[in-house]
């Protein structure tokens, strides 16, 4: 009976502090979670998050609330040293355990698969498929923008730009990127953070992710492999802008990196430098 | 107006002229000196091979000239913020060639130009370049031609003297706010290691360091 009438206190205190717990924390919390809400991808990964923060806060306080209470009811009474009571199973709380437990992890996980595969899903870097959120955009003209890893410095170019390339990363507000990431020597990984989009770079690989910009701004762009001596020194603040601003932009680079146009070679997937002179 | 009235306002006007002329002149006697204190020249030899004096005398290398005229095999440089950096490379090495064009175009500098051997340019042929001398964090990349294989008098060990096969390569560039900032070379040439990129590229002191802005 005792042990009835605790696990009846329990139950209660963990359902009136889930009951509160739960929305201040959907509502409060959860907006200031990562990555921002920059891009459509980004404000969806911050979704992503809401919910597993949600779900996640009456788990936290079941074994907070519980671990409280029984080392305060059950605590050592005086001095002396004694056996506790013999515990014996439960099988209807197991049954609960086991049930509510898998009913979590399934519900999640129908809930990543979902998001996954849903039309304006990012991508993992996985390359152009049927699935992926931009073919299904009618309409919309989607921007080309190769990323270029190399040790110690990401690279730019912009095909629909006659193959333009810089060091900086812009992109305009409201228009599909479709990001085409490579490498010219080792495993790199384009992390652009507050965008939500990370996707390896590798030599002799094209990886496709997208991104849609929703609002104008700067982002952090990092390597997020460990790529060399100079790996925590890879990294940049790319800009949002608007369409006018962005064409201006393009119009300036193409005219400061006028002079090396004619060295860069054709606009490709990939590049696979041959070693030369005395490398290799 | 009376004329009580008009030499008040003459009065007036004319304490107001001394004003921003006192004002002007004091603005420029304040700009003046410290604009020329705001500048610093900054000296680097590259070398093919250290030679036996150093550690790894196969690998190749940044050396820094010190106050005293004296070279040091040292990557660690210094040059003051908010200043004006003239920077003199002499170029001892030979040709590797840049694994990304890109990187031939001089960036960052006075003018997005450099100077070889006396000449201005805005771009060299990468396949031609030795190495570059980058400071990404304040977007300066510069190449380095390297010097013609067939060239007499080549440097094989360090310090290199100005009667060997060089070229000289200077430039300007303005420095922000303090800060320690790392450079590096783009081309892949630490001879002896797969794709150039092992040994001194991979090792600090050798073609990468830091600049300390202070």
């Amino acid at each position: 009976m005792r042990l009835s009438r605790d696990f009846a206190r329990v139950l209660v205190i963990w359902v009136v502090a889930s009951a509160i717990a739960t929305p201040v924390v959907a509502i409060f919390l959860t907006p200031d979670l990562p990555p921002g809400i920059a891009t459509d991808d980004a404000a969806g990964q911050q979704v992503d998050n809401e919910v597993l923060t949600a779900v996640a806060t009456p788990v936290v306080l079941l074994i907070v609330i519980f671990l409280a209470y029984v080392l305060i009811v059950f605590r050592q009474q005086g001095s002396a040293i004694e056996e506790g009571p013999r515990v014996y199973g439960h099988a209807g709380a197991q049954t609960v355990w086991i049930v509510a437990s898998t009913a979590i992890v399934l519900g999640l996980f129908a809930f990543g698969t979902f998001r996954l595969l849903e039309a304006g899903a990012a991508g993992g870097g996985q390359g152009p498929s049927p699935l992926s959120p931009l073919h299904a955009v009618g309409g919309e003209s989607v921007l080309p923008v190769q990323v270029i890893g190399q040790q110690w410095q990401f690279t730019y170019r912009y095909p629909t730009y006659d193959g333009l390339q810089t060091p900086h990363l812009v992109l305009p507000v409201g228009r599909p990127v479709e990001l085409h990431v490579t490498s010219l020597d080792v495993v790199h990984s384009f992390w652009a953070y507050g965008l939500g989009v990370k996707a390896d770079a590798n030599p002799g690989v094209d990886n496709v992710a997208y991104v849609k910009p929703s609002r104008v701004g700067t982002f952090d762009v990092r390597c997020a492999e460990l790529c060399g001596i100079w790996h925590g020194y890879m990294f940049d603040t790319g800009r949002v802008v608007g369409e006018r601003s962005f064409e201006a932009w393009i119009k300036d680079q193409q005219r400061i990196f006028a002079p090396v146009q004619k060295y860069l070679p054709p606009y490709s997937d990939t590049y696979l430098p041959a070693p030369q002179g005395r490398a290799g | 107006m009376s004329g009580r009235a008009q030499r008040v306002l003459g009065v007036v006007v004319a304490a107001a002229a001394l004003c921003v002329l006192a004002g002007v002149y004091v603005t420029s006697l304040s700009r003046s000196p410290q604009a020329a204190a705001r500048s610093a020249d900054l000296t680097l030899q590259t070398v093919g091979a250290l030679g036996p004096k150093y550690d790894h005398p196969s690998w190749v290398s940044y050396l820094v000239r010190d106050r005293g005229g004296e070279w040091l095999h040292s990557t660690n440089l210094e040059v003051p913020a908010n200043s004006l950096v003239r920077v003199t490379i002499h170029q001892y090495d030979s040709a590797t060639g840049l694994r990304n064009p890109f990187f031939a175009r001089p960036q960052g500098t006075v003018g997005n130009v450099i100077q070889v051997d006396g000449k201005t340019v805005d771009v060299i042929d990468p396949t031609l370049t030795s190495h570059t001398f980058a400071i990404p964090q304040l977007g300066v990349f510069v190449p380095l031609p390297g010097v013609a294989d067939n060239a007499p008098n080549q440097c094989d060990a360090a310090p290199c003297t100005s009667a060997q096969a060089h070229r000289t390569i200077t430039f300007t560039f303005r420095t922000g706010r303090a800060g320690r900032y790392r450079w590096q070379c783009f081309v892949p040439c630490a001879a002896g290691f797969l794709t150039g990129f092992g040994g001194p590229m991979q090792g600090f002191g050798y073609m990468d360091g830091y600049l300390n802005v202070v």
